[in-house]
């Protein structure tokens, strides 16, 4: 059966669509609100079925009835395989290294894939306090794959990050292993613009594709640093028809999240 | 003491066992937040106090604005769901109403200070995900300790012992044997670390209904100090199975608290402006308190088995 690409979708729809994708069958995926939920979602409504969705808030196996509004929102509980504790979900799923996949976001992102969600401008006086760590820390800490998803902007996409919140490669080389993370860091970043990859050895950053209608220059403008692209770049491939007609239709037809 | 004596309302519980300078835990986690009590804090103007609460939400927001606190310990400072938490940003970035003192932390650990306080050991050493971050240089808390028996480096969380846990579950039976289900949070690891406990309920059902189904049991009746009676004692979160969460009043509170003022109002109209929940309850209407109402989905009795 070949794949009938869509001709309408927007960009959200397509950060969600390429999310979906870096997701297996069985995985167990940890997700946060928006972008991830929904990738989480559409995986297990299309070649994922078996996709454990796992929230921080202790819920694992869940099947919300509804779409969750916060990853602490009650429909995520009802019908769910179990509940753990705060602490229990903490050391027992994702320090014992049982979470294969989780999400985060990215107030700032540096080459090695380290991120910063605490605080823009100095932690003592900040310009703008934002919510912190919360799960994330752990999450890229001792997850088996990381996934990134943040909009694509220079002042996001930074040479220096104003702080470290969560460990990606660190200063690449190997500095993310010495100090005893076993999670293999960051996988993966989704941004507005592409699909942005880690050099295994160095650790560092490079372009893998382009979403359609975005050009390579651009993506290199929108960074702060000089981007490694891949010798094999190319465009993102886009959603299906189906994909875009289960999102839609199915998993978000309020627009709570589609039309964010 | 008489097991009637741990029955009481909002009012004598906060001022029976929260001081000024206490440090006051918070439990709940997007479940559960125990609003009722937080509001009758503010309602008593208890003063300097240090708020410990993984996500402090919108109620230590409140508390904040209210010139309640001192000090904040947290580890994810938003608004569920919705942004950012308007009056903590402006306490932390301009001083007011006054600046306040924050101590950081990331989920794992202050769950693991909280488990190491409930357990009773000094410290507890997890695996140093905090080491890759900035967090240690601001947070003297987070230190480092080489494993006695492999060597590897650990990162030694140590206890948290709050002087009161405030917290909000389904029931509790007249001795103060708390039940929860749903999303449980840290409710448990606070409430066995803290010295005092103030528990709200749902509902105080009889002892039968709790012995009928122990396993559901997650505090004690000896660690209670005050078992209250407050239905709808989350409500702008929610309690499993009674009632859903309010996401529009998370909503509305951000955009009205974007400013000193609408924060004032905020505080004036929900909190300062009724007397008890029960006020609270009349204020926020019947129409919108019927929309809130899950429809059922009961679990199956599971049989324990009688053995006399």
């Amino acid at each position: 059966m070949s794949k009938r690409y869509a001709k309408d979708y927007t960009l959200r729809e397509m950060m969600i669509v390429a999310a979906a994708r870096e997701l297996k069958n069985g995985d167990k995926v940890l997700v946060g609100i928006g972008i991830p939920q929904l990738a989480a979602i559409l995986a297990q409504r299309t070649h994922a079925p078996n996709l454990n969705i796992i929230y921080e808030s202790g819920i694992f196996g869940s099947r919300p009835a509804r779409l969750p509004l916060s990853i602490g929102d009650p429909t995520i509980v009802s019908g769910s395989a179990g509940v753990f504790s705060f602490f229990e979900t903490f050391a027992y799923l994702l320090q014992r290294g049982y979470i294969d996949v989780g999400f985060i976001g990215a107030a700032q992102i540096d080459k090695y894939g380290n991120i910063n969600t605490t605080v823009i401008g100095d932690y003592s006086k900040p310009k703008v306090r934002l919510p912190g760590s919360g799960g994330a820390c752990a999450i890229s800490s001792f997850a088996k794959k990381v996934i990134v998803i943040t909009p694509h902007e220079k002042r996001r996409f930074v040479e220096k990050l104003d702080f470290l919140t969560s460990p990606g490669f660190l200063k690449g080389g190997g500095s993310r292993e010495k100090i005893g993370l076993h999670g293999g860091g960051p996988s993966v970043v989704i941004s507005t613009l592409g699909i942005l990859r880690f050099d295994p050895k160095t650790g560092e950053m490079y372009l893998d594709s382009y979403h359609p209608g975005v050009t390579i220059d651009q993506v290199k403008e929108a960074t702060s640093w000089d981007l490694k692209i891949s010798p094999n770049a190319k465009e993102t491939e886009p959603p299906t028809e189906e994909e875009i007609r289960i999102l839609r239709e199915e998993i978000d037809p309020m627009g709570i999240f589609l039309k964010k | 003491m008489e097991i009637e004596d741990k029955i009481m309302s909002a009012k004598e519980a906060i001022k029976k066992f929260v001081s000024d300078g206490n440090l006051v835990c918070f439990g709940g986690f997007t479940h559960a937040i125990p609003f009722a009590l937080g509001h009758e804090i503010i309602r008593q103007r208890k003063r300097n106090l240090t708020v410990s609460k993984e996500t402090p939400d919108l109620i230590v927001d409140q508390l904040i604005a209210a010139g309640c606190v001192e000090k904040v310990i947290f580890s994810w400072a938003g608004n569920p769901g919705v942004g950012l938490l308007h009056a903590f940003r402006r306490a932390v970035e301009k001083g007011i109403p006054h600046p306040i003192e924050i101590e950081e932390y990331t989920h794992f650990t202050l769950g693991a200070r909280y488990f190491a306080g409930a357990a009773g050991i000094p410290f507890v050493p997890i695996i140093p995900s905090v080491l890759g971050s900035d967090l240690p240089k601001y947070n003297k808390n987070l230190k480092t300790i080489k494993c006695p028996f492999t060597g590897k480096l650990l990162c030694a969380i140590p206890a948290l012992n709050p002087d009161v846990a405030i917290i909000h579950a389904q029931r509790a039976d007249k001795e103060g044997n708390v039940q929860m289900w749903g999303i449980i949070g840290s409710n448990k690891e606070i409430a066995m670390a803290s010295k005092k406990v103030i528990v709200s309920v749902e509902e105080i059902v009889d002892s039968e209904v709790i012995r009928r189904d122990p396993n559901r049991t997650i505090i004690p009746a000896f660690k209670v100090d005050a078992i209250i009676e407050e239905p709808w004692g989350a409500h702008p979160s929610y309690t499993q199975g009674y009632y859903d969460r309010d996401n529009e009043f998370y909503l509305e509170y951000d955009k009205l608290t974007r400013t000193v003022e609408g924060m004032e109002k905020f505080l004036n109209e929900w909190v300062y402006g009724v007397e008890n929940r029960k006020e609270y309850l009349k204020k926020l209407g019947v129409e919108r308190i019927l929309k809130l109402l899950p429809k059922t989905y009961s679990s199956i009795p599971v049989d324990y088995g009688y053995y006399g």
